[in-house]
């Protein structure tokens, strides 16, 4: 963290450093995709191509394509992260986003004649509030009975899932029952688009401001540091620094929720415009390892949700393009993981206290 | 010393000559311990003395660097605590090594070979009830069983096994004065069946209590073995903490001068009455005041209720009744440095930052804390290259140090108070010393100081007042290493 005794000199050294981790990255994805393509029979040459055409090759598809994707990715992985680093395992930034969506949905359909922009705000709100009141079943069952947070939400996603599976096919399905889905929300509804960036929409500025404030909140505010401490050593947090463990993580656990709600409420006004069942390719769990890749600290997540975005767009294009299965991403996230958790093993023997280092990534 | 047994009278367990070393420190030198069937042992001693290291050797836990162990008058090589097992040795740990999840039945179960019969273990265990009166349930699960309870499932455990030689490892630490007596009273009945049973303690009452002889060590060595008769508290006590040392100590380097005109009382409590976290009351009714300036010492043995008052004092833990006067900000220097008080992965800063954070708003300024943290390191000597560096990066000793100057940084050095437990262990020398010398200049500027160590020197090196805290009750004492010592194991 770049805290007052830093020089200007070393706030330089440490960009080049993080420009440098992020190039290693860029050539370790090439590498592990291209070493991947061979091992399956695919033709190398053209199954890069196609990942680079559908994420980066054309403006279109970098706003339409990976921004879009980007978004939710950049909102749950902060949710993730902020959790994470106070110690909060919450796994279930999915359920939450689901809860976030049909909460939107709901509101945006039954607010319908209101002026456009209060449907917009108060369907947002109710995301949020809908991802928080999801994880606050699993922050009680922690706080009243020690339940473990990494398995109730899971479950709770499940949950999740299924409820909303349920609500496209009874109280919100469309008026002709013929669909599992709600009615389309109207156009006045949805997210506005940005001029001339395809179908990107203004959920980028609320990701983006989510993970400059969580990131500024983390290093400059007596609230994030009892956040970070708390999720250091609960003991010492307790005995130490006087901090209510309880109810840091707790506030912690539904700010998480909320964000993760957020993003389900951004995807129905701005890519979905309804709720139906897949309205998730599991984005909820694509965000920990967005945040992991991060090392938990929130302005990274803005580049590794960028990264992950510009991953799953190219994904579909190698299928279609180069007829390479769209899984083969999948493989090359989880092998970043695994690398992120080795280097993050390697660097916890080292002296320097990183901000993103975290009870996990650490 | 004096051996009062000849080599060839029965013995039940027998450990000669047993030399033990850990890096550079000699645990056991030559020690003796014998006990002979149908006896109760008392193996006494302060901490550290070696008497749990001598009977980790006898269960096989641990592996002698020299000397003969015998059980039932043959040598025997026992390099396992399954092989102990096997030559009918049982021992009841102080921390209990129970499944708390699992039933009594279970738990006993443990340990077992071949196929597991449930339901003749319980049988077993209903058996060992009737033998025992321990009246145990073998389907109660062990977590809903009180301390006393888990302990008599601890014993049921080795008796299973056919232990006819049982060591027990301060069994009364943990009980209630009532249950002790119990306790105490059945390990009469067990030895007087023909079985031995060795009582690690550091209570001379307890000792003379239940115990047909007596075996102290001290510093590694086994330096009395006498019957209980021939011996008196005085003795037991001069024993354990050592004849030479009760005169010689030099009484007057460093100590604190208290030109203060008028007292001004820090702390006071009034009929204070503690208890921990389980509800257990630990300390009773305790009356005291401690003033600006001194340095208050805290003597006593683990398990006597100081752990809560020293709590208590630095506002970590509230009344149960009675009334405890202190400052709103108490510096606090816990036991565990690793676990209560500090964060190894954050920099020097921010576990500055740390004291107080519960109650911040706002924002930090980071750069300031830095130039305070930077200000204490040189004023604390804290050898580190920046206040950026991590906690993990630095000694023992100067991670100490930040903890204390973080602890003694307050605005105004008058209303300093200060809560220290244990601060110089694991330290060397050098630290250790760096460490009193803050202690006693932070007293001279005013502020009030409550000092426990496991160490009696240590308290009584640095104190300008003595509390013995024993079984449940504060009294004190005037600095006297003798009265303090037989105070704190009560035999006065």
């Amino acid at each position: 963290m770049k805290r007052g005794a830093h020089t200007r000199t070393s706030r330089r050294a440490s960009v080049a450093w993080e420009l440098a981790q992020a190039g290693v990255v860029l050539l370790a994805i090439v590498g592990t995709t291209a070493l991947l393509l061979a091992a399956g029979g695919y033709a190398v040459d053209s199954g890069l191509a196609a990942l680079w055409r559908g994420s980066m090759g054309s403006w279109y598809a970098f706003t339409s394509a990976t921004l879009v994707r980007a978004i939710p990715l950049m909102l749950t992985g902060v949710s993730v992260a902020i959790a994470f680093r106070a110690g909060v395992l919450n796994i279930g930034a999915e359920g939450q986003l689901l809860a976030g969506a049909a909460a939107a949905a709901a509101v945006a359909l039954s607010l319908d004649g209101l002026p456009a922009v209060s449907v917009i705000v108060f369907a947002l709100a109710a995301s949020a509030l809908g991802g928080a009141g999801w994880a606050s079943i699993a922050a009680f069952l922690r706080a009243r009975f020690g339940v473990l947070e990494v398995i109730s939400t899971i479950m709770l996603n499940f949950i999740a899932l299924h409820a909303v599976s349920y609500l496209v096919r009874g109280p919100l399905q469309e008026p002709t029952h013929v669909y599992p889905q709600s009615s389309t929300i109207g156009d006045a509804i949805h997210l506005p688009r940005i001029a001339g960036a395809g179908r990107l929409h203004i959920g980028l500025l609320l990701a983006v401001g989510a993970s400059v404030v969580a990131g500024w909140v983390l290093r400059r505010t007596a609230a994030g540091f009892r956040l970070i401490a708390a999720g250091e050593s609960p003991s010492a947090a307790t005995s130490a620094g006087g901090i209510d463990v309880m109810i840091t993580t707790t506030l912690t656990f539904f700010v998480s929720g909320a964000l993760a709600g957020l993003a389900g409420g951004v995807e129905v006004l701005g890519v979905t415009f309804a709720l139906y069942e897949n309205i998730s390719p599991g984005y909820g769990y694509t965000a920990i390892a967005v945040a992991l890749l991060a090392r938990l600290d929130p302005w990274r997540v803005a580049a590794t949700a960028l990264l992950f975005g510009g991953l799953e767009a190219g994904a579909g294009a190698m299928q279609r393009d180069a007829g390479v299965p769209s899984t083969l991403v999948t493989v090359i996230e989880a092998a970043l993981i695994l690398a992120v958790v080795a280097v993050g093993a390697l660097r916890r023997r080292s002296s320097v206290p990183d901000a993103a280092t975290g009870p996990i990534a650490a | 010393m004096t051996l009062p047994h000849s080599h060839d009278a029965p013995v039940a367990l027998a450990l000669r000559g047993i030399d033990k070393r850990y890096g550079n420190v000699q645990a056991l030198s030559a020690a003796t311990l014998e006990v002979r069937p149908g006896t109760v042992h008392a193996l006494l001693g302060e901490n550290g003395a070696g008497k749990s290291t001598l009977m980790r050797i006898a269960y096989g836990l641990e592996r002698a660097d020299a000397g003969t162990l015998l059980v039932w008058n043959d040598r025997v090589r026992v390099t396992s605590p399954a092989e102990a097992i096997a030559q009918g040795i049982g021992m009841v740990h102080q921390h209990f090594t129970l499944v708390p999840a699992m039933t009594v039945a279970e738990n006993i179960a443990l340990g077992g070979k071949g196929r597991l019969d449930l339901a003749h273990v319980a049988r077993r265990v209903d058996e060992l009830s009737t033998l025992t009166g321990f009246a145990l349930d073998p389907n109660a699960r062990v977590e809903a069983l009180p301390v006393g309870a888990q302990q008599r499932v601890e014993i049921a455990k080795a008796l299973m096994h056919a232990a006819r030689i049982l060591i027990l490892d301060e069994p009364t630490a943990v009980l209630a004065p009532n249950e002790s007596t119990e306790l105490l009273r059945w390990v009469r009945v067990y030895a007087d069946a023909g079985n031995a049973a060795v009582l690690i303690t550091h209570k001379l009452r307890e000792a003379l209590g239940v115990a047909d002889e007596v075996t102290v060590l001290r510093r590694g060595r086994t330096v009395l073995t006498a019957q209980r008769d021939e011996v008196t508290s005085d003795a037991l006590t001069s024993a354990m903490i050592g004849e030479e040392l009760l005169s010689a100590r030099p009484r007057s380097i460093g100590k604190v001068s208290r030109s203060r005109s008028s007292v001004e009382v820090v702390f006071r409590a009034d009929r204070l009455t503690l208890s921990d976290t389980t509800g257990i009351v630990r300390l009773r009714d305790a009356t005291f005041e401690i003033n600006a300036g001194e340095i208050v010492g805290i003597a006593a043995v683990e398990g006597n209720g100081q752990r809560e008052l020293l709590r208590a004092l630095a506002g970590r833990l509230g009344p149960t009744s009675g009334v405890l006067a202190h400052p709103p900000a108490v510096g606090f220097v816990p036991e565990d440095r690793h676990h209560d008080a500090v964060l190894l992965n954050r920099s020097l800063s921010e576990n500055v930052a740390l004291r107080g954070a519960g109650a911040r708003r706002g924002m930090i300024d980071w750069d300031a804390v830095s130039a305070q943290t930077e200000r204490l390191m040189l004023e604390y000597d804290v050898r580190a290259e920046s206040a950026n560096l991590a906690m993990r990066a630095l000694s023992g000793g100067n991670q100490q140090k930040l903890v204390l100057a973080r602890e003694l940084a307050l605005e105004s050095s008058s209303e300093q108070a200060l809560v220290v437990e244990n601060a110089t262990r694991g330290l060397d020398v050098r630290a250790t010393a760096e460490i009193h010398a803050r202690l006693r200049t932070a007293a001279q500027n005013g502020a009030a100081i409550v000092l426990y160590s496991s160490d009696i020197d240590e308290v009584l090196l640095l104190a300008t007042r003595a509390f013995v805290v024993f079984d449940r009750s504060v009294r004190e004492l005037p600095l006297d290493r003798e009265r303090i010592g037989q105070a704190m194991v009560g035999a006065t």
